[in-house]
């Protein structure tokens, strides 16, 4: 019978190995003791596509159960009819974009003249950046150029990025520059 | 790509230049092996040996910007050899489009050039046409001023001899590649390129691909299996993001950003919509007024209605004639023009070219908004080497957000299939999620609008603002599928379409069902079809269980799943498969079966050779419905022709007087340097990329595993090369352009060998473009502080693959 990894280490680990080592024709008890001391054990797992480069491989990332929901471990979905389960160093070392002790985890600001970021709040950050959005488009909107033609555009806003965002974060993002008039519109694709 | 990966496996030769896939798309190579165990051959042409090299049948070298001149080289020897597919080019190809008498090309111009304006006037490069204003045809190929004819003349200057005083490529070594990739010309064979940066970053970027397009054809490799034009797309979703299109050119789906001279709806759409009098051509962008205003109903909803044109005059129009891409931008940005910037998951302080010039543009801001997941050199700039914070007026905010693991969401790889993933964890702290960043600094800025207007203020242009359709949220949050089903589309009104009833908020089938009278909606024509009624198509993951690798129902990818595009140039004029062994799609006698037909018209010849009146041309996205062997389109010249990087090493052009790209971008600032053949800047430089890092390090440099293995920037040099300068391998030495200096360990290697161009020695370096001084202390600084600020005049792209630099021992006194 046809039986995929995962399908696999489940049937050992759920003991019905017994049964199954005659149909699959090896003893299981060594595999099931194994993977009863693997730590994805009881991890909850998660198909997910690599965030590198644009060959799109499957990954498996398994997420403890339990407080704190954490990523313990990721590897190549061997399910994925591109990768078969293989992975790159990149892909291989997800779990550690995950868990990063240097990722940021609050938001930040530079005052103008300052030599370091301060820790402000997601409330604050937004009204700020909103309030310099309204400013300087209110003072760089330009409805007719010079030719007297409908423009409606700023080109005192510049927006770049990104092409590693999701679909739908991309369309909604072209949608708000352009709402706001922006031209000045680009990111990876163009470089 | 027009194929996919797997596809690859299909090949029977597979060309692998302006690109190190084993390195740079690794599983991608999986794909590679299994072609070359079932009997392919595999070339690399680069001009270092990379670890693509050391897997191929064959490796030969060639100088960075030299690419049109080996190609055309090959085009050539296709020729003169006859091992191009005859049938396919005289049926499906504009081989035998009769050029006007305006026509000429004469020591590197093309007819119609103005050297004040540095343009073509493309009229010149038209076809004759007949009284129906169909372009005339010799599909025996013979008629002088036919494109058959003209290629031949264009390409006979390219001997072996000229070619290889140029590229620097043995003139044994061409014949090779050109012998070996050319016997896929034969009828049932496929050869495929695989190309990425190393075609595309070169003021000749787009000529690059154009040569290798028309190689294609004459070969008889496009909609193929195991053929096609495969780029190897540089980002998890480059593609998707492009096809959404986050640019400055492009509204989604690939439509016009709108120009001012375009004051209406209705002139937009008759600018952008193309015509054909051939009723054999299917001239798919016809539809064009479908896809546009459907995308103005989901920027707008309700509120665009007739009346108001959809919205059309809300949305922001470019200035005629003017650019706003990258290049233009940062330069805008360092003559202090811009005030407000998103540095929105991006890195340009160390993925731009001239990294100095875009370092000082943004100490000119007013603001900036930095959303990334780590610290890196573009938000926190003003710490970096050089600056002064106390003279640094720009305030930066920093926004954390999440990884990929940690949202749910599509995303669109370089097959264009779009596939689902889902959210495994939490980001952490108050990292959050981009769409719901965006959706609540975009609603703040919205009530900030509201509020003039309740104060009795008069509110700057707010209705764009006021009026985006943006319901995309479910408990506050960022809904993905909600978006999803928008880019898809609705039906906005019951409607019968092609023999079936919809109802209203029905999603669309297909965007063959969209309507240009605002009674449908779809975020981007090419992803109708992904989020139907039959459910998210982009979430499916059923395997193929036999076949040639199209694994219809795993994932979807656009257009309408189609697996392979031009797949109706897979099969002859009556529908037979060329290649029986891997057939793409085949005619039954009544319908198409394989892939996604495209186009389910009937084969051109009835069984008993009659033409089929039914029928279309297979490249339905021409107005002629036929490949564009001749590219009238491309702003400089119909013809790929080499020309030198901007800053090259020699100071003459073997083929014409005209050195450079006639139509390549510069910019005038103090700090837009160039030289060439100077001798403070005598060796040629290219940048590249490791497996073990991503882009600009801004994800990878912080992970141990990765750095570890790779944990500073190098320059990588022959032996030759450090012979001169005295240099040992791993002594940290200087790389410097005329723009700025790095300074990197340096790795002397086999890999890379001296060039003889025209008869002088012409040494190459390379360096990856991973670092940046933020993390790790002394791992280097970006590659791109040496790069021009110069582009292809189509594109816009930066020349970062060939520019001229000095390298020197670090003198310790």
């Amino acid at each position: 019978m046809k039986v995929d990894r995962r399908e696999f280490l489940r049937i050992s680990v759920g003991g019905a190995a017994g049964v199954m080592a005659l149909g699959l024709g090896m003893d299981l008890r060594p595999v099931r003791s194994y993977a009863q001391t693997l730590k994805i054990r009881y991890a909850e797992e998660t198909i997910t596509i690599c965030p590198y480069c644009a060959v799109g491989c499957g990954i498996i990332a398994h997420t403890s159960r339990g407080a704190g929901g954490k990523i313990i471990n990721t590897e190549g979905d061997p399910d994925h009819p591109i990768n078969e389960g293989a992975l790159c160093a990149k892909g291989a070392a997800l779990s550690q974009l995950a868990n990063n002790k240097h990722r940021i985890t609050s938001p930040m600001i530079r005052k103008p003249g300052e030599s370091e970021w301060r820790k402000v709040s997601w409330e604050y950050a937004l009204a700020q950046i909103a309030q310099r959005i309204k400013k300087t488009r209110d003072e760089t909107f330009t409805p007719r150029n010079a030719k007297g033609q409908v423009v409606n555009h700023t080109t005192g806003i510049a927006h770049v990025g990104s092409a590693a965002l999701d679909n739908e974060e991309c369309w909604l993002i072209q949608a708000v520059m352009r709402a706001m008039g922006l031209v000045y519109i680009e990111h990876q694709a163009r470089i | 790509m027009t194929n996919h990966w797997i596809d690859i496996r299909n090949s029977d030769c597979i060309l692998i230049m302006g690109s190190n896939a084993a390195e740079n798309h690794p599983i991608s190579f999986k794909w590679v092996t299994e072609a070359m165990k079932r009997g392919a051959t595999m070339i690399s042409v680069d001009p270092r040996f990379t670890r693509t090299s050391s897997k191929a049948d064959f490796y030969t070298s060639l100088r960075s910007g030299t690419d049109i001149a080996f190609l055309g080289g090959m085009i050539k020897y296709i020729l003169e050899n006859n091992k191009y597919f005859k049938e396919y080019v005289a049926e499906y190809t504009n081989a035998s489009f009769i050029l006007s008498g305006a026509y000429s090309f004469h020591d590197g111009l093309f007819a119609g050039y103005d050297s004040k304006t540095r343009t073509y006037d493309k009229s010149m490069w038209a076809f004759e046409k007949d009284d129906k204003g169909t372009p005339k045809k010799d599909r025996s190929l013979q008629d002088p001023m036919c494109v058959f004819q003209q290629l031949k003349r264009h390409y006979s200057r390219y001997d072996p001899d000229t070619v290889s005083a140029i590229t620097g490529t043995p003139k044994e070594d061409l014949l090779k590649v050109y012998e070996m990739y050319s016997a896929t010309g034969e009828k049932g064979k496929a050869g495929t390129i695989m190309y990425a940066m190393g075609w595309t970053q070169h003021t000749v970027g787009v000529q690059n691909i154009r040569t290798m397009a028309i190689i294609q054809l004459l070969l008889g490799n496009m909609g193929v299996a195991g053929g096609g034009v495969n780029a190897l797309r540089g980002e998890s979703n480059v593609q998707g993001s492009t096809d959404h299109c986050i640019l400055f050119h492009i509204w989604p789906g690939y439509l016009k950003t709108p120009m001012a001279s375009q004051d209406s709806l209705t002139a937009y759409n008759a600018k952008w919509t193309p015509k054909t009098s051939d009723p054999l051509s299917a001239n798919w962008w016809g539809n064009y007024p479908k896809y546009s205003v459907s995308l103005l109903k989901s920027f707008f909803g309700d509120k665009a209605t007739r009346e108001n044109d959809f919205g059309y005059n809300w949305l922001p129009k470019l200035d005629d004639g003017k650019a706003y891409s990258w290049l233009d931008l940062f330069d805008a940005m360092y003559r202090g023009e811009i005030k407000g910037f998103f540095a929105w998951g991006q890195n340009p302080a160390c993925s731009g070219a001239h990294s100095n010039k875009t370092r000082e543009g943004l100490a000119k801001l007013d603001w900036m908004v930095n959303v990334n997941i780590f610290d890196n050199e573009t938000g926190s700039f003003w710490k970096g080497p050089g600056m002064d914070p106390k003279k640094i007026k720009t305030e930066v905010f920093f926004l954390p957000c999440a990884v990929s693991v940690e949202k749910e969401g599509s995303i669109t790889n370089s097959g264009r299939w779009m596939q689902w993933r889902y959210k495994a964890a939490e980001p952490p702290g108050e990292a959050r999620p981009d769409g719901d960043i965006l959706i609540d600094l975009f609603k703040q800025v919205r009530y900030f609008y509201t509020r003039d207007i309740e104060d009795g203020k008069e509110p700057v242009f707010p209705e764009p603002i006021l009026n985006l359709k943006l319901d995309y949220t479910t408990n506050r949050r960022f809904d993905p599928h909600k978006m999803a089903k928008e880019i898809n589309g609705y039906f906005l009104k019951g409607a019968t379409v092609n023999g079936t009833s919809f109802k209203k908020g029905d999603l669309v089938p297909s965007f063959a069902y969209l309507q240009d009278d605002g009674s449908t909606s779809s975020g981007n024509w090419l992803y109708c079809n992904s989020y139907t009624s039959k459910g998210n198509m982009a979430a499916r993951r059923m395997r193929e269980k036999a076949g040639i690798g199209l694994n219809l129902e795993w994932a979807w990818c656009w257009p309408v799943n189609r697996r392979i595009i031009y797949n109706r140039a897979s099969v002859d004029r009556y529908g037979n498969p060329w290649d029986r062994e891997h057939p793409v799609i085949r005619w039954d006698g009544s319908r198409w079966v394989g892939d996604v037909p495209d186009g389910g018209w009937p084969p051109m010849l009835r069984p008993d050779g009659t033409p089929n009146p039914e029928t279309k041309y297979p490249f339905i996205m021409k107005p002629e419905g036929l490949a564009r062997i001749f590219g009238p389109g491309m702003v400089d010249g119909p013809f790929p022709e080499h020309y030198e990087p901007l800053e090259c090493p020699v100071e003459k052009n073997l083929l014409s007087s005209q050195l450079i790209n006639p139509a390549a971008q510069t910019y005038g600032t103090d700090v837009d340097v160039y030289r060439t053949c100077d001798p403070r800047y005598p060796f040629v430089a290219t940048t590249y990329r490791v497996c073990e890092h991503w882009q600009t390090g801004v994800m990878t440099r912080w992970q141990p595993w990765l750095l570890e293995a790779q944990p500073q920037l190098f320059v990588e040099m022959s032996a030759e090369l450090a012979s001169l300068r005295g240099i040992k391998n791993g002594e940290k030495v200087t790389v410097e352009s005329a723009r700025g200096k790095v300074e990197a360990v340096a790795i002397v290697t086999h890999r890379f060998k001296p060039f003889k161009i025209q008869d002088t020695v012409v040494h190459q370096v390379g360096l990856p473009w991973h670092y940046g001084w933020v993390y790790p202390k002394d791992g280097g600084d970006s590659a791109n502080l040496l790069t021009p600020s110069t582009g292809d005049p189509n594109t816009g792209i930066p020349e970062t693959k060939a520019f001229m630099v000095n390298v020197r021992k670090i003198s310790r006194r």
